[in-house]
């Protein structure tokens, strides 16, 4: 029988280890899965690098995260947003590196990463720095940079609702990079609000089917990242 | 000393509405943060434009009434919005792929320096103590075709936007399709700057002051005869 349920956050993130590879679901708060990420704090394992958009707010979540001093490295499009004081605290002292990569081509490299696909070409950055020191084509006469795909140990993501098969549907603008992510880690890990049965979740509807997704944990009322912020919560 | 400022000329709204009456019926349209959103609130009656917001929505509404806002409904600059009816929500790969593969329309984007060669840097001034953060500006202009940007024809202490060339990082090469200032609309031509239209009471010599390289005049005749 399958059956991807997982009784905490803390058993389902148990196994990740220090120097592990995770990416990190979420565009701002919106998709953030808050709680595993404050079990994978409690959980101690470092010299982490993270996939993620952003780089969290306040000293919840992914900031508290990175606070902790876990992660040696992120890869993202957008480090810096409003209450976002962690990451640029590290950075300035040099005590994280960061790879910075546009959007479209993070969404990709995932993608690709969880498609079999290891590189790919792509317009986006050329002529910039960001294209500095990648291997360029000229295709029917423009010109593209190649990027490589990116797959992670481990992927830490928030969904709306699962079934015991780790079929997925999401909220809004909360499913974001939940997806792709899914597809592209070894071992994705899915903190849902409502578990459903079998059957319950339409197979037309489901977004992300269940061969992509390795755990499910119930956490039936999630925290909200700026509700935490704006009432200077610090984890732990 | 205070610095040497140029006039004031059109309002933030006033770009957004000429940049609005440029956007063609059923076109699909991302908006940038900034004075970019607020063309959404400009469509002219009877056209019906959908907006789209790279992370997962096409068909972004109005702004929620307060206390409506929804934390997992947002833009991309992580503000509450709404969906309309007939809206769709995607994941990242399907976004970019809407933005990179050509399927919008129009991108309408802020920016810190566009050069007469139509190169755009909006993303980062290139010191060494910033945090570099991209996000999806170099997507859109790699892969919309047409490239509105809004902006003040200059810095907050009076320097030139429109240059010969960007000092800072840039963004895309040879994409700026056109730009909506508070002193001038201006096409991108092969020969470099371009005049559509000057705010009122505002002469091409005086928008010329503000602009770091040669601003020729394309403004339509009956237009031209009246300044």
């Amino acid at each position: 029988m399958i059956d991807k349920r997982v009784e905490s956050c803390a058993a389902a993130v148990a196994d990740i280890s220090h120097g592990a590879t995770v990416m990190i679901g979420g565009f701002g708060e919106a998709g953030s899965p808050v709680e595993l990420i404050h079990a994978l704090i409690d959980r101690g394992a470092r010299d982490l690098t993270i996939v993620s958009n952003n780089t969290g707010s306040g000293r919840v979540g992914l900031a508290a995260l990175i606070a902790a001093g876990r992660v040696a490295k992120m890869i993202c499009s957008y480090p810096r947003s409003a209450n976002s004081t962690v990451f640029p605290e590290l950075f300035r002292s040099r005590r994280i590196a960061l790879e910075l990569v546009p959007q479209g081509t993070l969404a990709e490299r995932i993608r690709a990463g969880g498609a079999g696909i290891p590189a790919f070409y792509t317009p986006s950055a050329v002529g910039t720095i960001l294209a500095d020191g990648k291997e360029s084509r000229v295709f029917d006469g423009r010109e593209y940079i190649m990027e490589c795909s990116i797959r992670a140990d481990f992927a830490l993501v928030r969904a709306d609702r699962a079934d015991r098969y780790g079929n997925l549907t999401y909220s809004k603008t909360a499913r974001n990079f939940g997806p792709i992510m899914c597809t592209a880690a070894d071992c994705s890990i899915v903190q849902v609000r409502t578990l459903s049965e079998p059957g319950e979740i339409d197979a037309e509807w489901v977004v992300t089917p269940g061969i992509f997704v390795q755990r499910v944990v119930h956490v039936a009322n999630p925290q909200q990242e700026s509700r935490l912020v704006r009432e200077g919560v610090a984890y732990p | 000393m205070s610095p040497i400022l140029p006039p004031v000329g059109w309002s933030r709204d006033d770009m957004a509405r000429l940049a609005a009456l440029d956007i063609a019926d059923g076109s699909y349209v991302n908006l940038g943060i900034g004075i970019p959103e607020l063309v959404a609130a400009h469509v002219p009656p009877g056209r019906e434009v959908v907006f789209h917001t790279e992370n997962g929505l096409l068909g972004v509404g109005p702004p929620p009434p307060a206390g409506l806002e929804d934390p997992e409904l947002i833009n991309a600059g992580k503000k509450p919005v709404t969906a309309v009816p007939g809206a769709a929500y995607f994941h990242h790969a399907d976004s970019f792929a809407m933005i990179r593969g050509g399927h919008l329309d129009v991108s309408v984007l802020g920016a810190m320096q566009v050069s007469e060669k139509g190169d755009l840097a909006n993303w980062s001034v290139g010191e060494p103590d910033a945090i570099p953060a991209v996000g999806g500006a170099m997507d859109l202009v790699a892969g919309v075709k047409t490239v509105l940007v809004l902006t003040e024809h200059t810095t907050k202490s009076g320097e030139p936007k429109l240059l010969r060339r960007c000092s800072f990082p840039l963004t895309g090469r040879g994409v700026v399709t056109r730009i909506y200032t508070n002193l001038a609309v201006v096409e991108l031509t092969p020969e470099g700057f371009a005049a559509l239209a000057l705010a009122p009471g505002l002469s091409l010599k005086e928008v010329r002051r503000w602009t770091d390289a040669p601003l020729s005049d394309a403004r339509p005749k009956r237009v031209r005869m009246c300044t």
